[in-house]
């Protein structure tokens, strides 16, 4: 099924306020008359019952799906493109009409399967994520995963929890600092420039690193 | 600084900077900009500070705060450290250059003492020498002998009775000083002849650990085990103090991060780690039976981890984090461990020398009222229903005074074969277990507050004898002879 670009914007307004907000109905308002809400109601992804709308079963899955290509296109954006933080969410409106079936996966892959988007909000799970064998082999993986006296780079954070923000910020563990482990077992060591630090598995996935 | 100085931020957090600095307009004891700057990143001490001085300002802040937050991807707080790091790495590329250096044998030690394969036997040495063998044979054995049997019973005591004697005339005021529980023959002497020469060779032992840069790679490998029972590895200082001074461990807890940490800490310190006065006696009491010197490490050691365990689950909070820089070892400098040792045997003495004279008077007013007769009485029960004499419940009610000297008394019962192997397994037990002595008590009191200090002495209490009600009663079904 290919819907209109406009039409998966919807699809994203409608999950964050049905799913992510709880609400327990959305309006139709102005756009009741408007050719996209006919688009979607032929899709059979949305009810229409006077000015509330309703997401079917299709259309919920549908708009995980949208929602999940968006902040996936966002993570990319800020994680491995760099690209300046105030057009994130500009660039990632576009992108992620593009990332369409299969793509994602890839990104997701790519990305090391992250959970949250850079805002802190969260992906829904793609099949690949499920499948849970990540594969060794990939551009971004969190510290936890990287095989011993292998360097790579801090790629960036992937956490909202404060004082681990704090412990990582005093480490100084931060994007672009080049970081080797030195052991795994039975707490994860590594080496930042002249110094060592050991911490435990919570805070070595929560950071995140870019092979060199 | 120069005033218009714009420092290493980014632009819109240096205009919410420069918002908040205008809104400011008391005087504080810090420069506007750092003010503003840790209000930004909604420090809890300054915003209060802020609250308190100019509450007016309070929402206009709030609001420029929740702006910012909407333009960055990252908290604030992380921002700025991103920003400040880059700055660093600026001016460091500029002014430093890196030698290459050779670290390979140091580095080689580094890793076989975090290797839990090389590092556990490691430790194991340094348990056996460092403990053992320099506090425990050499500073417990040796040194008190001399100091205690030589200084203090044949000359200090007797010199000093004669001269009270002369002074006071009333018996009664007598013993208050120099009784059998006197305040100088017991509490100065216990406090000078016994725990000062034990916890300063213990001191000793853990400045020259600490210099080396070992302990950090002790809580690396240990943060495993002790996330088990709600503590992180950061936990390993104020435990492995507690073999020393569980008084003073007592006070070292204060550095661990959460508040459950510290009432796990406080409560298995209570419980489960006997001190080094108390180590000292029970390894004198069971050494020549080897079994019965295990069975007591290892029920203590299964105690220590189950009651941790199980206070884990029970006690409400977030799950322990453990982060910690691992320092390159070095070896120890000399004038670095006796200052050390100085300093802080000189802070403990003045801490707990008050404390033995308090708890001699105690005695003094036990004995005086009758009032022990009757806990003794009381205790009586307890200490049958264990397998013991009732000649031993004396021996516990003197060991919450001062903790040795309850296994002491056990020295004599044994001595006198009144005790057989299984019952001297269970006395250890249950003497390890027992209150802690009155100073931990009054320092669980003062760091932990009233209800958890007296909750966490109930709690010990039932459980020391419990367990070894337990133990009396499986060694005794098994037929076990020791």
């Amino acid at each position: 099924m290919t819907l209109t670009d406009r039409a998966e914007e919807i699809l994203e307004n409608l999950w964050v306020a049905l799913v992510e907000e709880k609400k327990e109905r959305s309006d139709a308002g102005i756009l009741r008359d408007d050719n996209v809400i006919k688009e979607l109601v032929d899709a059979g992804c949305i009810e229409l019952k006077g000015d509330n709308i309703t997401l079917t079963h299709k259309g919920m899955e549908e708009a995980g799906y949208c929602i999940r290509r968006h902040r996936l296109a966002e993570r990319l954006f800020v994680d491995v493109l760099d690209i300046k933080k105030k057009l994130v969410h500009e660039t990632s409106c576009k992108f992620e009409h593009l990332l369409h079936k299969g793509l994602d996966e890839n990104v997701c892959i790519l990305l090391g399967h992250p959970k949250t988007c850079p805002h802190g909000k969260s992906i829904p799970e793609g099949v690949c994520c499920r499948g849970a064998n990540r594969i060794p082999e990939k551009l971004i993986t969190p510290l936890s995963e990287l095989e011993v006296n292998k360097k790579a780079k801090v790629s960036h954070l992937q956490t909202q929890d404060h004082d681990a923000i704090q412990k990582v910020i005093a480490i100084g563990a931060l994007p672009n600092t080049e970081i080797r482990l030195v052991q795994k077992f039975p707490s994860y060591v590594f080496q930042i420039g002249k110094s060592q630090f050991a911490i435990d598995k919570e805070l070595a996935s929560c950071i995140y690193v870019r092979l060199a | 600084m120069a005033k218009d100085y714009k420092g290493p931020v980014e632009y819109s957090i240096e205009i919410a900077i420069e918002k908040i600095e205008n809104l400011l307009k008391e005087d504080y004891f810090i420069s506007k900009r750092s003010l503003a700057l840790l209000v930004l990143q909604q420090d809890r001490e300054m915003l209060g500070l802020v609250k308190e001085k100019e509450p007016a300002v309070l929402n206009q802040i709030e609001d420029i705060i929740n702006e910012v937050k909407m333009h960055y991807v990252n908290p604030v707080t992380y921002e700025l450290a991103l920003e400040r790091h880059n700055e660093v790495k600026d001016i460091i590329k500029k002014v430093v250059h890196y030698k290459r250096e050779t670290v390979f044998l140091r580095e080689r030690l580094s890793r076989l003492t975090m290797n839990p394969i090389t590092g556990i036997p490691i430790l194991l040495l340094v348990l056996y020498w460092g403990l053992y063998k320099f506090v425990g044979e050499f500073g417990a054995g040796t040194v008190v002998d001399f100091l205690e049997g030589t200084i203090f019973e044949e000359h200090f005591n007797p010199f000093v009775i004669k001269i009270v004697r002369d002074i006071i005339p009333w018996e009664i005021l007598q013993d208050l000083f120099v009784g059998e529980y006197g305040v100088i023959t017991l509490g100065f002497r216990y406090a000078v002849a016994l725990i000062l020469p034990i916890v300063t060779f213990f001191f000793i032992i853990f400045s020259v650990i600490e210099d080396t840069g070992y302990l950090p790679r002790l809580a690396m490998l240990i943060d495993r085990t002790f996330k088990k029972i709600g503590l992180s590895g950061r936990a390993v200082i104020p435990m492995v103090l507690g073999f020393g001074c569980a008084t003073m461990a007592t006070m070292v807890t204060r550095t661990l991060p959460t508040k459950r940490e510290r009432v796990i800490a406080t409560m298995l310190l209570a419980l489960a780690v006997p001190c080094s006065a108390q180590l000292g006696v029970i390894l004198g009491l069971l050494g020549g039976r080897p079994w019965a010197t295990l069975i007591w490490a290892g029920i203590v050691g299964s105690i220590f981890l189950f009651v941790g365990y199980l206070t884990s689950k029970i006690l409400p909070g977030e799950r322990p984090s453990f982060y910690m820089e691992v320092p390159p070892l070095r070896l120890p400098k000399f004038s670095n461990v006796i200052t050390k040792t100085y300093v802080r045997v000189k802070w403990y003495f003045n801490e707990i020398l008050p404390l033995f004279l308090l708890a001699s008077v105690f005695i003094w007013i036990g004995k005086l009222t009758g009032l022990f007769d009757f806990i003794i009485g009381i205790l009586k029960h307890p200490v049958e229903l264990i397998g013991l004499p009732a000649e031993a419940s004396a021996v516990f009610l003197f060991g919450f005074f001062r903790r040795d000297y309850g296994v002491a008394g056990l020295y004599d019962l044994d001595k006198q074969g009144m005790l057989t192997g299984v019952q001297l397994v269970v006395a250890c037990v249950a003497l390890t277990l027992f209150l802690p002595c009155v100073a931990q008590f009054l320092m669980n009191v003062k760091e932990r507050g009233w209800k958890t200090g007296l909750g966490i002495s109930i709690f010990v209490l039932f459980s020391s004898f419990t367990a070894a009600y337990i133990v009396n009663f499986i060694l005794v079904k098994l037929g076990v002879v020791l």
